[in-house]
């Protein structure tokens, strides 16, 4: 019988790196690599992203494209030294008109490029349109972002006390949120003055209500849970607990709000522009150039459109974008 | 039930009460004078104000005020319609908007409600594709947008229907705002509706009543939409909510005497005063505190375990 063997120290080696075996069939992945796989393999989502990436880079490009400001009136003197204002031009680009007809088109301001035309007063439609979508986009952008830090606290510390604390935060957002939004814009529209700020404020107002009940319902989810016990147990503080330990895990769903919730503020930017609240002249957001182009529209009918389709494109992007996160937050079992 | 509903109206009452009285002190501390001062001196304006009652404690101000609100009265406006009472401008203004307003909300739950099971008794083909385009650029594109295209189309380049609201014309006039209000919620209702039927015809009770025998007519009928409804009905109230909103800008721009016109001149500030801001700041929140609250009484009638589980909490 042999004798049973004794392993010594020389019998192993340390392992190099490339040696590990990792399980690649079955590897675990993070929560956020989850969700961004199932974000991009859904179409739709994609092309959201694709629209609204597309336009935030027209936005913070496309003025500098050409040599026209968002204010500047294209004109030039002719040889009587009179001004010539390059008014209601429609769109042109004369390279096209040389590559189909052979000839150089004739008339005033012929050599120049307007890809959206001109508006009423001479200014480029392509400068203005994409420095509008850019006002436009920042509001909805800073709005939104103060909202969700407001809301996001107000919810998680309502539901995360509970109790009376609970009960008086919840009568108050009951309250808030039976306002109807254009009534705080009437009341503010006559306690300040018109323009940036009035949309701001308006929607800084409103917004935050759908945040902090959906921050509200996903605290009252988490808060039972083991690791929330653990870190008490451990001494922690009830405002860690609630931004550093739940907070990263409630984040989704306020996210997916906050994608629904842009539209809804460039939609009102562009309501309270229309209606002449909004942003003062000469800036411009994509609600002036609605109402320039709708005061214009039996004359110049083509100065309506680029505002409108960035318009539609955005609410378009937004709410796809909002949609693959939900879908990609809470994947429905049968599309795993 | 009934406690439910009771308690369910107290408190929306409540909560309009609570509105009314931050509105009411909100416009009474709005910095300006009521009156055109340079054509009166300092004491026809002390006497004025005393005869209006504005020395007095806001709260005795605000108790006068719903008094009178009670009965109707919302005051005379200062500036704009000047003499006429309030409430005779608003009841015009309201029997115009709810008129248009109803046809659209009618047109569009209607229309929405067919394409959707159309799209749904289809899925996969042509007419599914068009639904959901159709419903994607309904979201997209706010109503006023649609207003000012059919109104540059079919009263501008083919003048066939007015190009402002004609009140003598009242229906043929009223076919533009109306399908440009209804775009919004046709389109929502379209998606939800095929999203709904589509869930609903994959569930365990209509496979069971299909291996029964029921097919076609009868089984969409009996047993798709019934239970495709309930939830169809709930997103009815925001979207009228949102159609209030929508009026605005659509009654303005057709020239439409409501009350969305007269709140976007509030907001605007085009010759409105604050009597008005405050009556309007009260109607709109009654509607939608209104609206709310029917929604959520519906709810409870029309699915019975929502019914069962309020009556356990107030138990």
């Amino acid at each position: 019988m042999e004798k049973s063997y004794t392993p010594v120290k020389e019998d192993f080696t340390l392992l190099d790196r490339q040696d590990l075996y990792t399980d690649k069939n079955f590897a675990s992945q993070s929560y956020w690599k989850g969700v961004a796989i199932h974000f991009f393999k859904n179409r739709r989502a994609v092309i959201g992203l694709v629209i609204v990436l597309l336009i935030i880079l027209f936005a913070a490009i496309g003025p500098s494209l050409n040599e026209f400001g968002y204010r500047d009136i294209v004109q030039y003197r002719n040889e009587n030294n009179k001004r010539v204002v390059a008014k209601g031009i429609a769109p042109q680009i004369p390279a096209l008109h040389k590559l189909f007809t052979g000839e150089e088109p004739e008339g005033n301001f012929s050599s120049y490029t307007f890809l959206f035309g001109t508006d009423d007063l001479g200014r480029d439609l392509w400068t203005r349109t994409w420095y509008g979508a850019r006002v436009s986009l920042l509001i909805a952008f800073v709005t939104i972002i103060i909202d969700m830090i407001i809301g996001m606290s107000y919810g998680l510390i309502s539901g995360y006390f509970g109790g009376m604390t609970d009960n008086i935060m919840q009568r108050v957002v009951e309250v808030a949120n039976s306002v109807p939004r254009l009534v705080i814009v009437s009341v503010l529209a006559i306690f300040m003055p018109k323009g940036i700020w009035l949309v701001i404020i308006a929607l800084l107002l409103t917004e935050w209500i759908g945040m902090s009940k959906i921050a509200r319902a996903e605290m009252l989810k988490t808060k039972e849970q083991e690791y929330v016990l653990a870190s008490r147990t451990l001494g922690a503080r009830n405002g860690h607990i609630i931004f550093r330990e739940i907070l990263p895990n409630t984040i989704g769903p306020i996210i997916t709000q906050v994608m629904f919730s842009i539209p809804t503020a460039i939609f009102t930017e562009a309501f309270l522009s229309f209606v002449g609240v909004g942003i003062a002249l000469p800036m411009c957001s994509v609600g002036t150039l609605i109402e320039d182009g709708f005061n214009n529209i039996t004359t110049l009918p083509y100065q309506i459109l680029p505002p409108i389709i960035v318009l539609a494109l955005l609410m378009l992007g937004f709410n796809f974008i909002g949609d693959g996160l939900r879908e990609a937050l809470a994947p429905k079992l049968e599309d795993m | 039930m009934i406690k439910y509903t009771l308690k369910r109206i107290g408190m929306a009452l409540l909560t309009l009460l609570i509105i009314t009285f931050l509105l009411f002190v909100l416009v009474r501390i709005m910095p300006g004078n009521p009156f055109p001062s340079e054509r009166m001196s300092a004491d026809q304006i002390q006497n004025k104000r005393a005869e209006m009652g504005l020395d007095d404690p806001i709260l005795t101000q605000f108790i006068r005020y719903m008094g009178n609100v009670l009965h109707g009265d919302f005051g005379k406006g200062t500036s704009l319609y000047y003499g006429a009472p309030i409430s005779t401008v608003l009841s015009t203004a309201i029997s115009n908007s709810f008129r248009i307003g109803g046809i659209a909300v009618l047109l569009g739950s209607l229309v929405g409600l067919l394409l959707g099971i159309t799209a749904a008794l289809n899925r996969g083909k042509f007419l599914d594709g068009f639904c959901t385009v159709f419903s994607i650029l309904g979201v997209c594109v706010p109503s006023y947008v649609f207003l000012i295209f059919l109104q540059y189309t079919f009263s501008f380049k083919i003048p066939f229907f007015p190009y402002f609201f004609d009140a003598n014309r009242f229906l043929f006039s009223s076919v533009i705002p109306s399908v440009s209000l209804s775009l919004f919620t046709m389109s929502t209702i379209a998606r939800f509706t095929r999203n709904e039927m589509v869930d609903v015809f994959d569930s365990d009770y209509v496979k069971l009543a299909e291996s029964k025998g029921m097919y076609g007519r009868n089984l969409v009928m009996k047993h798709v939409l019934r239970n495709a409804l309930i939830p169809i009905v709930t997103v009815l109230a925001p979207l009228i909510v949102d159609l209030l909103t929508g009026a605005l800008v659509v009654e303005k721009i057709y020239g439409i005497n409501g009350i969305g016109k007269l709140m976007v001149d509030a907001i605007a500030g085009e010759g409105i005063d604050y009597n008005y801001v405050l009556a309007l700041g009260i109607l709109y929140s009654a509607l939608y505190i209104g609206i709310m609250l029917v929604v959520d009484l519906l709810y409870g009638v029309l699915d019975p375990r929502i019914r069962v589980s309020a009556k356990g909490k107030e138990a």
